[in-house]
């Protein structure tokens, strides 16, 4: 069994993602399993962090990567990066799917056991690619702890900004802001470009 | 929210932390908003980035699962009008529950002890909901109990702690910073009783730090242990166990 490549470059810097998956839209399989072996890791990683339950994550992300070869012929790449299409497609389902299962009273349940457990330190543990979660998490140290809380709950947890106003006990208003802000600031920690 | 400015709106919008109303009035302005779509763009591509720090190792079974799915996965035509999309999307729907189930199925062959619970769930989308509610429901009454006692060692070159509540006869073990079983080892927990283990469940293998709702009753337990088990679980203890926590009484 071929092992997964982990992804531990900047999305830029995969160009040839881009050129598999226009071979994917032609039906090609082995490009296909090229795909899957650069983002497997990451799709699942997404899901596992919105979602938690190994095996509903894992049902996410196996659903994701059947959708990305089933809609390859309709990626556009002049709407974006080929890697953020896909990564984008497995965070969407995986809020779906968390948004779906879970009711009301189930999802402040989630919010009270944030306290518990610490919304990113916890994501990181399961890095592979180490030089991307350090970017990554040294980009985070530089937000200030609302923006860092607001982003992470939002995107790790998968909660509304409105579950994460709930969450800190602040205005929506803030968190809107605070969200906004800090992908200003991961933005150019990271140099990420569009 | 009809008063506040729909350019705040970027941010929440690119990580998918909009409510579907709100969503879709931002996606409307956002067609007249090119400095709105750019940022939207950029921040994707930030939350990209989020995504690829997240990344785990997938089961090497789940590779060859996902290329025989494809086998029989039809692709779409490029530049799809809406109205074939909305029935494409029916049919979908239908062979994906399809999949769901065989998915549940194989991650049952995987994971042994939650097979029947994986395979029921698959079988109802109601009850997939409700007994997902029911689980969360149970961890937070076990944790919020009046009654909720609690016990912590350290395990693993972590933190296990046991909470317990008698009036609910359930238990919940929370970790913190445990490090990673060997490979193709899982967590294993077990109730002691009367010097004999009974198996509560399994923890996820991947995650340092987690919340696990013990599987089945207190019951007159005096202990709560943890062991490392071949992946699947075990019956039985087959190794001494690395925690020992007694059930405050």
């Amino acid at each position: 069994m071929k092992e997964p490549v982990h992804i531990s470059t900047n999305p830029s810097r995969k160009p040839d993602l881009q050129r598999l998956l226009h071979e994917v839209a032609l039906g090609d399989q082995e490009a296909f399993a090229a795909v899957y072996d650069t983002v497997a890791g990451s799709v699942l990683g997404v899901a596992r962090a919105v979602l938690r339950d190994r095996a509903q994550s894992e049902e996410v992300a196996q659903d994701v990567l059947v959708e990305v070869w089933r809609t390859a012929p309709r990626y556009q790449p002049e709407r974006g990066s080929a890697l953020n299409w896909i990564l984008t497609l497995a965070h969407r389902r995986a809020v779906d799917r968390v948004r779906s299962v879970e009711a009301a009273a189930a999802r402040d349940t989630r919010a009270a056991l944030l306290d518990h457990q610490p919304a990113y330190d916890e994501v990181t543990e399961q890095v592979e690619s180490r030089l991307e979660r350090e970017q990554v998490r040294r980009c985070l140290r530089t937000l200030t702890e609302l923006q860092r809380q607001s982003v992470t709950l939002a995107y790790y947890r998968g909660l509304t900004y409105r579950e994460v106003a709930e969450a800190l006990a602040l205005p929506l208003g803030t968190v809107k802001t605070r969200l906004r802000d800090g992908l200003i600031r991961l933005r150019d920690c990271l140099g990420v470009t569009a | 929210m009809t008063t506040t400015d729909p350019h705040a709106l970027t941010g929440a919008y690119a990580v998918h932390a909009l409510e579907d109303e709100e969503r879709a009035a931002f996606e409307r302005h956002l067609a007249d908003c090119p400095a709105c779509a750019q940022e939207v763009a950029e921040f994707t591509a930030t939350a990209g980035r989020l995504a690829l720090a997240a990344t785990v190792r997938p089961r090497p079974g789940m590779r060859e699962q996902v290329l025989t799915r494809v086998t029989s996965v039809r692709q779409v035509p490029p530049g799809t009008a809406p109205s074939e999309r909305v029935r494409r999307g029916v049919r979908r729907g239908r062979r994906l529950t399809r999949w769901a189930l065989a998915a549940s199925v194989a991650v049952a062959a995987a994971f042994g002890g939650t097979a029947a619970w994986q395979y029921e769930r698959a079988q109802d989308a109601r009850h997939q909901a409700a007994s997902a509610e029911r689980h969360a429901e149970e961890i937070t009454g076990v944790l919020a109990a009046p009654d909720a006692k609690t016990r912590s060692a350290r395990v693993a070159g972590g933190t296990g702690t046991v909470v317990v509540s008698a009036r609910r006869d359930r238990a919940v073990f929370v970790t913190s910073n445990m490090a990673e079983p060997p490979r193709g080892k899982v967590y294993q927990l077990w109730f002691a009783v009367d010097g004999k283990m009974r198996p509560a469940g399994l923890m996820n293998p991947d995650r340092a730090s987690q919340t696990v709702l013990m599987r089945g009753g207190v019951d007159g337990a005096s202990g709560v242990g943890i062991t490392v088990e071949p992946a699947g679980g075990s019956p039985r203890p087959t190794s001494a166990p690395i925690g020992l926590l007694e059930i405050p009484s």
